[in-house]
């Protein structure tokens, strides 16, 4: 029942807040999603105590009978953190637009919460096709965002977007088809599917159909070409929620839907998973050192540390599932941070090139002090939350092959270059002439920043919860899919 | 009460289903098309009734009704159509109206 | 290996306090630093006192011989690693701690007046107190994570310290270069602590060393993860080929150069590499690959040193050259000696380094040698001072240098005779470097503008004082480690003892030297220094030779003083490749490869569309007949075709 409330807090403020106008949007919204963050708390408490759990979290009631689908909602500790990391982004993804005009802004938060509402159902879905549809929801109003509300050139990046993210669900849904019929249960619940897994001769092209999706949605190489531009074109809310929560999905499906469904399909195209992992953490890399322009220098650097993350995970061992499901929590935070430095910027100079940029420190020692805290962040130093995540992620593709582990390990080097580059072009030096007058923080953008630099260095300090918390579904996901 | 043979039925729906078919496709009269289509129709209930009084049970003509209730809603809706067309163009002709391609 | 042992101990309180002093003090000078104004220096020297207290109190009171194990948390476990927020108290990490804060408190107190007149005064001091406190954590760690938090924060603070100036974006590439050069040491430490995790399933010093015992002598798994372990001392201590940092280090402001890049962060991969010494003993390959690198990058340092003319650039090189002879210390497993050095190097080269910011500081910024000369008259402290570092440094007894060097001779003499010579030859390049940084600076006339000489006066007392406390131990800092000639016991040594004792059962024993061999090999060093230091004095001295304008340098100086070159093969080797392989990525594989293929997906669905978009002629007869026909393939199909 609690998970129902927490599905339906956001859908019932997408449709109230309709009906308003004006600022009053904003602080509905606002209202909303802290409501949703406390009511969270709350699960999260009930969720510590076992037993009161099973009976107040999952709800399983038949909804349509053949075929069978039923409405099968619940909470683990994965789901809890990926429906954590949603609600604790979407209040700041909302302060976040408050000094910021948008026409028909009703639409656009309704669009927002609705959002929300189909990402919330995508981690907490324990049957197939309801999951399924969550998934297609969480597109439909990402899309009306970026083409209303986007920047140059949206029609065509927007429509790219969604054709490259549709073609990725339509192999998904045949996956989840060929699944339904070659199971004997007829059944798509992820309790049946995980215990009575289908021949393994059919695994492998049931990887696929699920890889290919997930990949598009993560992205990985070389399945990424609509990032950069949909990230750059995208309005930031957009892209906040884009990549803090949305990539989320996908990862959070590797592990929810991949590893435990077909461990023997896994198990064999897991070297081949690897491989465009780590290429793709070197590659994108490689690419954010060149790169000019602010936002697609973090959309490639967003591009790299999920590979990392895609990487440990197909590793198959413990570490890094486990590391996988605490360094999705990381880099949604650092990334929603990273984003927004980038529009705060892009806002005040009118200008994403990092080359026509330039001591800001000098104007904004404030922001200059926020945005270097999340670009340590994203580099991983010790103390901050990726640290350990990325540790983890890195032993686990270092159980796998070493070698993969010292390639994948660039990023460390890397990431320090693109970062610090970028941070030295925009942000040091003396002013360029582009840069006259940049005004220091707004009250909702230090709140904002503030709080996403606590949580980078509580989350650092104290990881242990975190990793508690999703540790025995990580064991459970790691016992499923280890194949001898 | 099987005082027709059974065979007698599907001669005759056979035979009404093909005068429908062929009419479709020589015609060029769109009111006449239609009045195919309806006699195509009523060949498959007419088989749909026997069949069910063959078989002893009442589905098949639960079906006709069906069909029946959706043919009379094409032909209000066809005619409609092709009343609107006539303003337009005044003529039924389907080799004129010939505009609807890309 | 989860102990959640409440410590009872009475280290328990210091031990903690050690590093939270200095937190304590950043987050105050960070937080409202801008309201104490030139309060936030003291208050950061007065908790980096505080922490000093603390590190003696720690010194009187741990039993010698012994290690204590001070457990704040079990931090974090995954599968069955327990990583514990735990301080490992012992002899070695004890030094440390005394040089680190001792040391720490006197820049500190010296920064006050060299920084008076900065703007970012209050900033200057959060950092170093955070910098101070990063260094506690590693030097403090019981486990090699705890000392990596350390590790790379050091290197942050390094960064930040650097590009202190940020307008300047020479400063600021400094900052990054050393950033990044020790992210790719950092990147050899991670690697080896996984190999620790995947063979002891444990970062804990003493779990490690027990693992690598069992494994035994000469075993590759031990080989692997002590190169990849000194890849990241590699870096931070600045040896070849990772040394290019240092140099530009210089960009920071002086106490941090004599912090940072002299006394304490650059010495972290020699404590890391003691702290880990069973394992490099039960790895001879590996010491023999420190041992070479070590040696080379003191010969090489030391060669660059001879042609620089910015006074800070030559201490830069200076201690790359001594960091190389304490690796080569390492590297023929005479730990001690190698910690010896780190010492007595700590307190003369930091006094070095303020004097030289002293200097600067009289000559209101001035760097350049060739711009200086007879500053001895005017600022009599900081020379006299200064000069006694420089005695230090050449190996002149009764100073502390000349005991520690003098060790790591005598042991390069029994090791290997050849490493003997080089390294006797590159400290011999030092005498000569430092005196000739001395009669550049201090003797004879003065050769800049009367503006600047005018200008020239002896620093406020907080900085002469660090200065005069510094050289007194230089000067008596040696005494904790007599030689075998003049003493039986080797104070330092003998303190030190329990840390190494496992290594010396390891490691081919040593055969005692005699006395007389010493007492050649003593004289030797001595007169070699002395006729460097002669050569010096003849020079500069004598001829009151000035070295030449850069453009008017030839043939060897001229690739001497530019280095070698070894930052513009650097750059043409790995920074531009990559900078053209980020290009190619960009629109070879991205725009041209992948995003083809994609339009190649929508062109071809687009032109399938066109030609199919023919069948739809309008006519609806013709429809109609498609649709006929089709109704009677499919029966066809249906009634002859089995499927």
């Amino acid at each position: 029942m609690l998970t129902l409330i927490l599905l339906l807090i956001p859908l019932i403020a997408s449709i109230l807040v309709l009906f308003l106008k004006g600022e009053s949007v904003k602080w509905f919204s606002f209202f909303a999603t802290i409501v949703q963050l406390l009511f969270t708390f709350y699960v999260y408490s009930v969720f510590q105590n076992k037993e009161a759990a099973k009976s107040l979290l999952a709800i399983n009631i038949e909804w349509i009978s053949s075929p069978k689908i039923n409405f099968n909602i619940a909470l683990d500790g994965m789901s809890l953190l990926m429906v954590f990391l949603s609600n604790l982004l979407m209040p700041l993804i909302v302060l976040a637009g408050f000094n910021r005009t948008q026409e028909r802004s009703h639409i656009f938060y309704s669009l927002v919460l609705l959002m929300h509402f189909a990402l919330i159902g995508v981690f907490v879905s324990f049957d197939g096709f309801l999951y399924y549809i969550f998934w297609e929801l969480a597109l439909i109003p990402i899309y009306f965002i970026s083409l209303n509300w986007g920047g140059v050139n949206r029609i065509t990046v927007t429509l790219k977007f969604f054709i490259y993210t549709l073609a990725g669900s339509l192999l998904m849904l045949f996956g989840f088809l060929f699944l339904y019929w070659n199971t004997n249960l007829h059944s798509l619940s992820w309790f049946d599917l995980t215990v009575n897994h289908i021949c393994s001769c059919k695994q492998g092209f049931i990887f696929w159909m699920f890889f290919i999706a997930y990949a598009i949605k993560i992205p990985l190489i070389p399945f990424h070409t609509w990032q950069p531009d949909t990230y750059s074109t995208a309005p930031t809310q957009g892209t906040m929620l884009l990549s803090g929560i949305m990539l989320k999905m996908g990862l959070y499906s590797l592990l929810r839907w991949l590893l435990p469904i077909i461990p023997n399909g896994v198990a064999e195209y897991t070297p081949i998973a690897i491989a465009l992992c780590v290429i793709g953490v070197v590659y994108a890399s490689v690419i954010a050192i060149m790169q000019t322009d602010l936002k697609k220098l973090f959309a490639y650097s967003s591009i790299a540390h999920v590979g990392l993350i895609a990487g440990g995970i197909f590793a198959l061992n413990m570490q890094g599932i486990q590391g996988g499901m605490v360094q999705m929590l990381a880099h949604g935070i650092n990334v929603v941070g990273v984003f927004y430095c980038a529009d705060i910027i892009i806002n005040r100079t009118g200008n994403s090139n990092i080359n026509s940029l330039g001591g800001i420190r000098l104007l904004a020692p404030r922001f200059a002090t926020y945005f270097i805290i999340i670009v340590l962040g994203s580099i991983a130093l010790p103390l901050t939350n990726s640290f350990i995540g990325e540790f983890m992620l890195l032993f686990g593709i270092f159980e796998y092959n070493s070698w993969a582990a010292i390639l994948a390990g660039l990023t460390v080097i890397l990431g320090a270059v693109y970062m610090l580059r970028m941070y030295q072009k925009v942000m040091l030096g003396d002013l360029n002439e582009n840069v006259t007058v940049f005004e220091d923080l707004k009250w909702n953008e230090e709140l904002v920043l503030a709080t996403i630099a606590v949580l980078i260095f509580v989350f650092g300090i104290f990881p242990k919860p975190i990793l508690e918390l999703v540790e025995p579904i990580a064991t459970e996901i790691f016992k499923i899919s280890f194949v001898k | 009460m099987q005082a027709v043979p059974q065979n007698w039925y599907l001669l005759l729906s056979t035979f009404m289903f093909c005068i429908g078919v062929m009419g479709v496709l020589l015609r060029r009269n769109a009111i006449i098309i239609l009045m195919c289509i309806e006699l195509m129709l009523n060949a498959v209930n007419l088989l749909l009734v026997s069949f069910s009084s063959y078989a002893g049970n009442a589905e098949g003509q639960v079906f006709v009704f069906f069909i029946m209730v959706v043919a009379a809603a094409e032909v209000a809706v066809g005619l409609a159509l092709l009343v609107s067309i006539y303003r337009n163009v005044a003529s039924t002709d389907i080799d004129i109206l010939s505009k609807m391609k890309w | 290996m989860t102990q959640t042992i409440i410590q009872t101990s009475n280290l328990y309180l210091p031990t903690l306090l050690i590093p939270l002093l200095p937190l304590l003090g950043f987050f105050i000078n960070a937080l409202f630093g801008k309201k104490l104004g030139h309060t936030s220096g003291w208050i950061a020297t007065a908790v980096l006192f505080g922490a000093f207290a603390c590190s003696l109190f720690l010194f009187l009171n741990l039993p010698a011989g012994g290690s204590e194990t001070i457990t704040i948390s079990n931090w974090f476990y995954f599968k069955k690693i327990f990583i514990p927020f735990a301080f490992l108290i012992d002899p070695l990490s004890i030094t440390m701690l005394l040089v680190v804060t001792g040391i720490g408190s006197l820049i500190h107190l010296y920064s006050i007046g060299y920084m008076h007149h900065d703007e970012g005064f209050s900033r200057f001091f959060s950092y170093l107190n955070l910098f101070i406190f990063f260094m506690l954590l590693l030097v403090m760690g019981n486990n090699y994570l705890i000392m990596f938090i350390g590790w790379e924060g050091v290197g942050l603070c390094s960064y930040l310290l650097i590009g202190f100036w940020f307008k300047n974006q020479a400063f600021n590439d400094a900052a990054k270069k050393a950033f990044i050069m020790n992210r790719i040491g950092d990147l050899g430490f991670i690697i080896g602590m996984f190999m620790m995790l995947f063979y002891f399933n444990s970062l804990n010093f003493d779990v490690v060393t027990i693992g690598a015992l069992k494994l035994g002598i000469g075993n590759m798994t031990i080989v692997y993860i002590t190169l990849f372990l000194f890849i990241g001392a590699m870096g931070k201590s600045a040896q070849l080929p990772l040394y290019t940092w240092l140099p530009d280090a210089m960009a920071g402001p002086t106490p941090v150069s004599a912090l940072i890049h002299a006394a304490t962060m650059v010495t972290a991969g020699i404590y890391m590499i003691a702290r880990s010494n069973v394992l490099f003993s039960l790895a001879p390959h590996t010491l023999d690959v420190i041992l070479i690198v070590g040696t080379a990058t003191s010969l090489f340092a030391a060669i660059i040193g001879l042609k620089q003319n910015d006074i800070k650039k030559v201490l830069a090189y200076s201690t790359v050259s001594q960091l190389g002879l304490m690796f080569a210390a390492l590297g023929m497993g005479a730990y001690e000696s190698g910690m010896f050095h780190v010492v007595t190097h700590a307190f003369f080269k930091a006094l070095l380094f303020l004097g030289a910011g002293s200097v600067i500081h009289a000559m209101g910024g001035e760097q350049d040698m060739r711009n200086m000369g007879g500053l001895g008259k005017f600022i009599k402290i900081t020379f006299a001072t200064f000069l006694i570092g420089t005695v230090a440094i050449s190996g002149i007894p009764p100073f502390a240098g000349f005991f520690s060097k003098d060790e790591i001779l005598a042991t390069a003499f029994e090791h290997n005779k050849v490493i003997w010579g080089l390294l006797s030859f590159s400290s011999m390049l030092t005498a000569f470097y430092m005196f000739r940084l001395v009669y550049l600076t201090f003797s004879s006339s003065f050769r800049g503008t009367d503006e600047v000489k005018h200008h020239i006066h002896e620093s406020p007392a907080t900085m002469t004082l660090p200065l005069i406390i510094l050289a007194a131990c230089s000067i008596i800092a040696g005494f904790i480690g007599l030689p075998t000639i003049l003493s039986h016991t080797h104070l330092f040594k003998n303190y030190l003892s329990s840390v190494f004792a496992q290594s010396k059962l390891i490691l081919p024993a040593g055969h005692e030297m005699s006395h007389s061999m010493e007492w050649i090999l003593v004289g030797t060093a001595v007169t070699l220094a002395l006729v460097s230091i002669a050569f010096a004095y003849q020079k500069y001295v004598m001829q009151k030779h000035v070295p030449a304008a850069d453009q008017d340098l030839k043939g060897l100086s001229k690739v001497v003083a530019n280095k070698f070159y070894v930052d513009e093969i650097y750059n043409t080797v790995f920074v531009k490749p990559i900078m053209l392989l980020s290009d190619l990525f960009l629109v070879v594989v991205d725009k041209l490869i992948i995003d083809l293929l994609v339009h190649a997906i929508a062109f071809i669905t687009n032109q399938i569309g066109r030609a199919l978009r023919l069948l739809q002629t309008g006519h609806v007869g013709f429809y109609m007949f498609a649709m006929v026909i089709s109704m009677i393939i499919l029966l066809a199909v249906q009634i002859f075709v089995v499927i």
